[in-house]
């Protein structure tokens, strides 16, 4: 059975906190959180985008497979914020991994859901037994208009997964896919900023698909929500995922480990996979874990895994998600924020 | 900058591919052709770890123009276990901070742009290890 | 081997020449050194340019410049090792008429720096493109990181350091031809903006327009230009690792130690012998490494010893009487050639207030990108 042999996340350790961009806008911090559960981001250096992002996750991930990664037959990156228009962010990624160049490359984009399609490309390649292993990536320095409610919520970091047949550290035992068109949220060709539909962004998007995903899955698998140790879904916002799982009958305790948002913000192509390496982090054999993506556009996909005997022993190889989200940080004033995120334009 | 120069450094810049002389045991980076020390040409690649110790620095207040929304940066002369030296930006931190001895680890990161238009060029730096 | 003299010299003022261009600055420094020497021809011509091509677009200064001195036709090449143009230009023109291949040789630097390039970025790609600059460093970002390797291997002070700009401020003060004719405290170079740490605006030499000449014959034929010819009785050029992060200790300037014992093997001199000497202050802590590459001073007393007047004027080996790079100002490409005219001057007892008394031995040194090449001078008075 094909599953995760190695994986591995990265989030920038420069951060800015709900209250700050508040405070720049002269909205009420406490509504912020209250309202959309966000504490702080994490904000993207001036030499940090989706490739290193990218680069910092795949390394975590080789080092957990333990692999030669010359064996690594494809690698897709999900992003919304790849470097270049044209140009793949995923030939620097396999170069810099020491993959290249017996190996099949793309750019994937979906809005927040463009990494979980990486990782089912590369699962089914796995699973066909045309490449021995194969990479999926998602990573995003996400983009949110000054003084939109995104702007609370976009951040940057990513995850990578390695899939194969040998030594899994999770077994996937199912993955399902629905989708349909939803202009809920999009960005135009040479836009800077996305826009979306602010409250359609809700019951007809994200709560359509992230429900009939799960549900169809929760169907073929035949497990009920209770069978679940850990759940993740994608994470626009820390209540967005609260609320579905409560509708699908999932308990605090169950989503607890991978709402990494309210301290890490919405990383697009990144948020539900990087929820994932933090349940991985600290997974028990045999625990079953679902995740359930969404991007806009729209659809959701949705993954069931089993934790095996051997992801305890790869855990120590990489750093965690936790370590990351409470190791060092720096807190930036909104002027460095509006720097780190080039709203300042110098002369050239 | 033009593409292909930065393409043919991909290997040690991505990498951090090296080279150590056959002969004396010299670690060269980026690899070259001839040994530095003893002038063999006998030279194989390998790949440096990803770590190392400061060993000299400065703080760069007046920087190059593509350089001018990163300052002031600290740069560094960082030594690999493997004593390969590397000048590289030192980030994640307080420029103050960066000391001779300090350990960091080498990150692949964006370190130039050739304009708005141009190629991106990456590359490692220095981030202190917690 | 023949012995070489300079027997006429001339330079421009240096600073911000905004009306001069690169070819009037040469015609004007060269025209003088002919005037200097009552010359009408050359045999060729070597001028110490680091980066024309950067600074002004302009390549080829040979013919160009040779042709504006209305002597088209001459052999003139452009000489370039970065910083250390004009000294290797000199060093060029010695050897020509110490081989016998030429009589009469035009040694002369030019750099037009204020024409609006990115100087930053010229400058830059005097060290390692590759290695260096594109990692962000800067020229005096290479020389703050030399500054510190010193301060933690010899206890040098940032006051030190401040005391080298001190004190070439002083001597420039008293010369016609720097850029900076003021004095400064120590506790102005020590406010003044940082540029590098620990590097403030008061340790960087200036950018500067400027050009020097200086006219080489035989000694056996200089009393036909003039009755105080200036022996050059040594020359020695030496490089060493590029990238600072290839050399063993950041602290010393190989290449200056090794350029200075090829001079004074040639010169049956000790530096012990040495009366004044201009050496390579781009930046102050430069100055403090090299005296001590070339035994101006005993190892590890470098950096007390423009503080304790030691290279002061009327100190025991006055050091950059010019007011040196930081005051006089660096054209870069001319920077060697006019520390030979302070030399030259110095000899015939011609420095005026600046006067070392009864000076008969001389040295220059000067040097390219971090110290990576270097070439030093011996001068001796006949007078």
């Amino acid at each position: 059975m094909a599953g995760i042999v190695g994986y591995g996340a990265y989030i920038p350790r420069n951060r800015i906190r709900s209250e700050e961009i508040a405070r720049q806008w002269g909205k009420d911090p406490q509504a912020i959180e209250r309202g959309l559960l966000l504490k702080e981001k994490s904000v993207p250096g001036l030499d940090e985008d989706t490739i290193t992002i990218s680069v910092a996750a795949g390394r975590g991930a080789v080092d957990r497979a333990g692999i030669d990664p010359a064996l690594i037959g494809a690698v897709y990156v999900g992003s919304e914020s790849h470097p270049y228009a044209v140009k793949p962010s995923g030939t620097v990624v396999s170069e810099a991994l020491g993959i290249a160049p017996e190996v099949r490359v793309a750019d994937f984009e979906f809005a927040c859901k463009a990494g979980t399609e990486a990782m089912l490309v590369a699962l089914a390649l796995v699973e066909s037994g045309r490449v021995e292993y194969a990479m999926g990536i998602g990573a995003d320095t996400s983009q949110g208009a000054p003084n939109d409610a995104l702007e609370f919520s976009a951040s940057a970091g990513g995850a990578a997964f390695i899939f194969g047949n040998q030594d899994p550290l999770a077994d996937v035992l199912d993955a399902y896919s629905y989708t349909s068109d939803t202009p809920d949220f999009w960005r135009r060709e040479g836009e800077f900023y996305p826009r979306h539909g602010g409250r359609f962004t809700g019951e007809p998007a994200y709560f359509k698909h992230v429900l009939a995903a799960t549900r169809a899955i929760l169907e073929s698998t035949g497990y009920k929500p209770s069978d679940f140790r850990h759940v993740v879904f994608h994470m626009p916002n820390g209540k967005f995922p609260l609320t579905a799982g409560k509708q699908l009958g999932f308990t605090k305790e169950q989503l607890e480990v991978g709402w990494v948002v309210p301290q890490m913000g919405n990383t697009y192509s990144g948020s539900s996979p990087t929820g994932l390496a933090a349940i991985l982090d600290v997974a028990d054999p045999g625990d079953l874990i679902l995740i359930t993506s969404f991007g806009s556009g729209a659809g959701s996909d949705s993954f069931v895994l089993r934790a095996t005997d051997l992801l305890p022993r790869r855990v120590g190889r990489a750093p965690t998600v936790r370590s990351m989200l409470e190791g060092p940080r720096r807190y930036l004033t909104y002027g460095e924020y509006a720097k780190y995120r080039e709203k300042i334009i110098l002369n050239d | 900058m033009p593409s292909p120069r930065y393409w043919r450094e991909i290997p040690n810049r991505y990498r951090l591919e090296a080279a150590r002389c056959s002969a004396c045991g010299a670690v060269l980076f980026p690899p070259r052709s001839i040994c530095a020390q003893c002038r063999s040409d006998q030279l194989a690649r390998f790949q440096l770890s990803r770590k190392g110790k400061v060993v000299t620095t400065t703080v760069v207040h007046v920087p190059p123009g593509e350089f001018l929304m990163e300052a002031p940066y600290a740069m560094a002369v960082v030594e690999t276990p493997e004593g390969a030296r590397l000048m590289v930006q030192v980030v994640d931190c307080d420029p103050a901070e960066v000391r001779p001895d300090m350990e960091v680890s080498l990150e692949f990161r964006l370190i130039r742009r050739e304009g708005h238009s141009g190629i991106l060029c990456y590359g490692h730096k220095g981030v202190p290890v917690a | 081997m023949r012995e070489v003299a300079i027997v006429g010299a001339g330079m421009t003022q240096f600073g911000e020449l905004w009306q001069s261009s690169l070819r009037d600055l040469f015609v004007e420094a060269a025209a003088a050194a002919l005037r200097s020497a009552g010359a009408d021809h050359v045999d060729s011509i070597f001028i110490g340019n680091m980066s024309g091509g950067q600074f002004v677009g302009q390549e080829h200064l040979g013919p160009l410049l040779a042709d504006h001195l209305g002597m088209a036709g001459v052999a003139a090449v452009r000489v370039e090792s970065a910083c250390a143009s004009g000294g290797a230009a000199l060093g060029l023109g010695f050897m020509a008429v110490a081989s016998g291949l030429a009589d009469v040789v035009l040694a002369a630097g030019v750099e037009k720096m204020t024409d609006g390039a990115d100087v930053t970025n010229v400058l830059a790609s005097a060290a390692d493109q590759e290695n260096e600059v594109y990692h962000g460093i800067t020229f005096p970002g290479l020389y703050a990181m030399i500054a510190r390797a010193h301060m933690q291997v010899k206890g040098t002070t940032e006051e030190d350091l401040a005391w080298v700009s001190v004190k070439n401020h002083k001597h420039g003060a008293m010369n016609p031809k720097a850029q900076f004719r003021t004095e400064v405290t120590v506790d102005q170079v020590l406010k003044s903006s940082m540029v590098a740490e620990p590097l403030r605006l008061l340790h960087c030499s200036p950018v500067s327009d400027g050009a020097a000449a200086v006219l080489l014959c035989p000694l056996d034929k200089a009393e036909k230009y003039t009755d105080k010819p200036v022996k050059i009785v040594g020359s020695g050029m030496a490089t060493s690792a590029m990238a600072l992060a290839d050399r063993k200790d950041l602290a010393v300037l190989d290449a200056v130690a090794q350029s200075g014992e090829r001079a004074y093997k040639m010169a049956g001199v000790m530096p012990k012998d040495v009366q004044v000497a201009e050496v390579h202050d781009c930046f102050s802590i430069a100055e403090i490494c090299c005296i001590e590459a070339l035994g101006l001073v005993s190892e590890g007393k470098g950096a007390k010893a423009a503080a304790s007047g030691h290279t002061a004027l009327g100190g025991q080996i006055p050091v950059n009487t010019s007011g040196g790079l930081k005051s006089k100002g660096h054209p870069v490409g001319a920077t060697g050639v006019a520390q030979a005219i302070e030399i030259f001057e110095q000899l015939r007892g011609e420095a005026g207030e600046r006067q070392v008394e009864g000076a008969r031995i001389g040295l220059t040194q000067n040097m390219g990108g971090s110290g990576a090449s270097s070439v030093v001078h011996i001068y001796e008075g006949v007078r």
